[in-house]
């Protein structure tokens, strides 16, 4: 029957040809969709990913990339490692490990000046103003300078020594007489290079680098700190502060830097209200 | 199917002759991977990167211009260097025939010629049939998904580049799409993947329409019918019109821009019919671009199999 349909004439042909494309349309279509699909899944960086210096935001470095990896072999470090197919990170970006090995944070930024594409984007010149994530003290249960032992060590490795990490003096109040020095990561000088995590002392790092959206919260875009803005403003906005009264005895005033109840300093007066001499004080109207 | 298509050639010629192009080919595929190898395996660093981008001495960079189109359909916009390393790529290919990248470059054709060689020897016929225009809907895809999903999805599938980066970074699983490959081309459909589904061969098939070389059927009139040309092509829906179109004024330039200038007609002709043609000299040897070229390239795309061979 077919043979003889297409010896009769040119609408067989067409149709043919329309059933074709139809074919060929719908095979490709099922390709794509499972394409798609498994490509939306494969995009989402595992937390223990972290990206070279320069990388744009996640969304907008899986399509800037194109996978070539001259930012790996650019690395005079060779930390830097491409994903393989089969792994968790998108087949074939480049990624490290902080534990493995962080970034030395170059100065001259070899890894971003290789990338042709900007998916490591060339407008980062100074590495300090990196982003590759940000540290988090994450486990302060097992950091031991949470125990009141000296260690410091991620504070003494990190690049940014003394701005990214800090150490806040505490009380120890275990001991009772002791300090204890807690590293504290300030989020607007860490780079995520991820050397703090690299020599933590622990078995298992209590400081990580995490992506910045991970590690950091966020207040409420309708809160007003009040002593902020009345700085700003230089005075109050709301209503006018009353002066607050004392109901103090004569000659004195409160002091609230901790002195409490003192005399009140009175020019051309002598700084005490009792005068050297008791009689004077004996004499005065009203005293007794 | 001939089983050893160029027999004729191999005892008239001698071995070497036979085999002149398929040698010159795996020496350029091979050499192109040692200069890749030779960096991470000896600290030989010659060339860096991989067929996506590379740097070449320091001075030299390559870009994948499909790669590098997806990239910028999503937004990106690439540096100088990989511009001009896609520009110089693109003229290449545009002068010396934008597939041969597929025949004299791809890592996945040692596959696909692995899998038509097996194919041959064992008498495994691949009866499935998709039409070689299907390349084209995938190219389509392929561009259409950074354009619309922000991401170039098609590097977690493509073969192309999964197969060079895993040689040179690291495999992982990226051996099991290249069995498939083979697997595919072996049982389902001969030729499967660089002839019908590849849409990095359809690309570089575009960029070479009016390639500076060419392979012609130059001695078309020797031609006795041996057939071992469609037995060996990968795309031997290209050669009929050169080769048979003495009757309708076309040819005997292979015209078709998904020839890939593999050379493996010349090997395997014991007639010498064919032969690599440079177009300033093609006006010598009689060689004018065929009147019914574009007409033979929409006949071999709208009736992909006409021209396959006989069993």
């Amino acid at each position: 029957m077919s043979t003889e349909r297409q010896k009769s004439g040119k609408t067989l042909d067409r149709r043919q040809f329309i059933a074709s494309v139809m074919k060929t349309a719908c095979g490709v279509g099922l390709l794509g969709l499972g394409l798609g699909l498994y490509s939306q899944g494969a995009t989402s960086l595992p937390a223990w990913a972290i990206r070279p210096p320069g990388a744009l935001p996640e969304d907008d470095f899986n399509g800037a990339c194109i996978r070539c990896g001259l930012c790996v072999r650019d690395c005079p470090f060779d930390m830097l490692h491409l994903a393989k197919l089969g792994e968790e990170v998108p087949t074939g970006t480049p990624y490290f490990i902080a534990r493995e090995a962080g970034c030395e944070m170059c100065e001259d930024i070899p890894c971003v000046s290789a990338c042709p594409t900007n998916a490591l984007d060339h407008a980062l010149t100074d590495i300090r103003e990196a982003d590759m994530g940000l540290a988090v003290l994450i486990d302060q249960e097992s950091c031991i300078a949470f125990q009141g032992l000296r260690c410091e060590v991620c504070f003494n490795v990190c690049p940014v020594r003394g701005e990214a990490i800090t150490l806040d003096m505490q009380h120890n109040a275990r001991s009772g007489k002791h300090a204890r020095f807690v590293p504290v990561v300030h989020s607007e000088h860490c780079t995520g290079c991820g050397k703090c995590e690299e020599a933590c002392i622990l078995d298992v790092a209590a400081i990580k680098v995490l992506p910045r959206h991970l590690a950091k919260g966020q207040l409420g875009a309708h809160y007003r700190l009040g002593w902020e803005q009345k700085r700003e403003a230089g005075g109050a906005l709301v209503t006018p502060d009353a002066e607050h009264r004392y109901n103090l005895p004569e000659g004195m005033e409160y002091e609230h830097g901790g002195r409490g109840l003192i005399p009140e300093v009175v020019p051309g007066q002598p700084a005490s209200p009792v005068p050297d001499n008791p009689l004077d004080v004996l004499n005065r109207k009203g005293a007794l | 199917m001939n089983a050893f298509p160029g027999r004729t050639a191999r005892a008239e010629q001698g071995w070497f002759k036979a085999h002149k192009w398929l040698l010159l080919r795996r020496a350029s595929q091979l050499g192109i991977l040692v200069l890749f190898l030779a960096g991470p395996l000896a600290g030989i660093w010659i060339v860096t990167g991989n067929l996506s981008a590379s740097m070449t001495l320091e001075v030299l960079p390559l870009t994948d211009p499909l790669l590098l189109a997806q990239s910028m359909l999503s937004g990106a916009w690439p540096v100088m260097s990989g511009l001009i390393g896609a520009l110089i790529v693109l003229v290449f290919y545009a002068l010396v025939g934008g597939r041969v990248f597929c025949a004299w470059v791809c890592p996945v054709n040692l596959v696909t010629d692995l899998a038509a060689w097996l194919g041959r020897r064992l008498d495994i016929r691949a009866s499935g049939r998709i039409p070689r225009d299907a390349r084209y809907w995938l190219l389509g895809l392929v561009l259409l998904f950074p354009l619309a999903t922000g991401v170039i999805a098609w590097e977690y599938l493509n073969p192309v580049s999964i197969a060079h980066r895993g040689l040179i970074f690291g495999m992982g699983w990226g051996w099991t799409l290249l069995l498939a490959v083979l697997l595919y081309d072996l049982f389902v459909v001969r030729r499967g993947w660089c002839g019908h589904l590849c849409p990095v061969g359809a690309f570089y098939g575009l960029i070479g329409v009016k390639p500076a070389v060419r392979v012609a059927a130059a001695g078309r009139e020797r031609c006795d019918d041996c057939m071992d040309c469609f037995a060996i092509c990968p795309e031997p829906q290209v050669i009929k019109p050169a080769l048979k179109g003495a009757a309708q004024g076309i040819g005997p330039l292979i015209a078709d821009m998904h020839c890939t200038n593999c050379g493996r007609c010349i090997d395997v002709c014991g007639k010498n019919v064919f032969g690599f043609t440079l177009a300033y000299r093609r006006a010598g040897l009689g060689l004018s671009e065929p009147v019914g070229d574009g007409a033979s390239a929409v006949a071999a795309t709208r009736h992909p199999v006409s021209s396959q061979p006989g069993g």
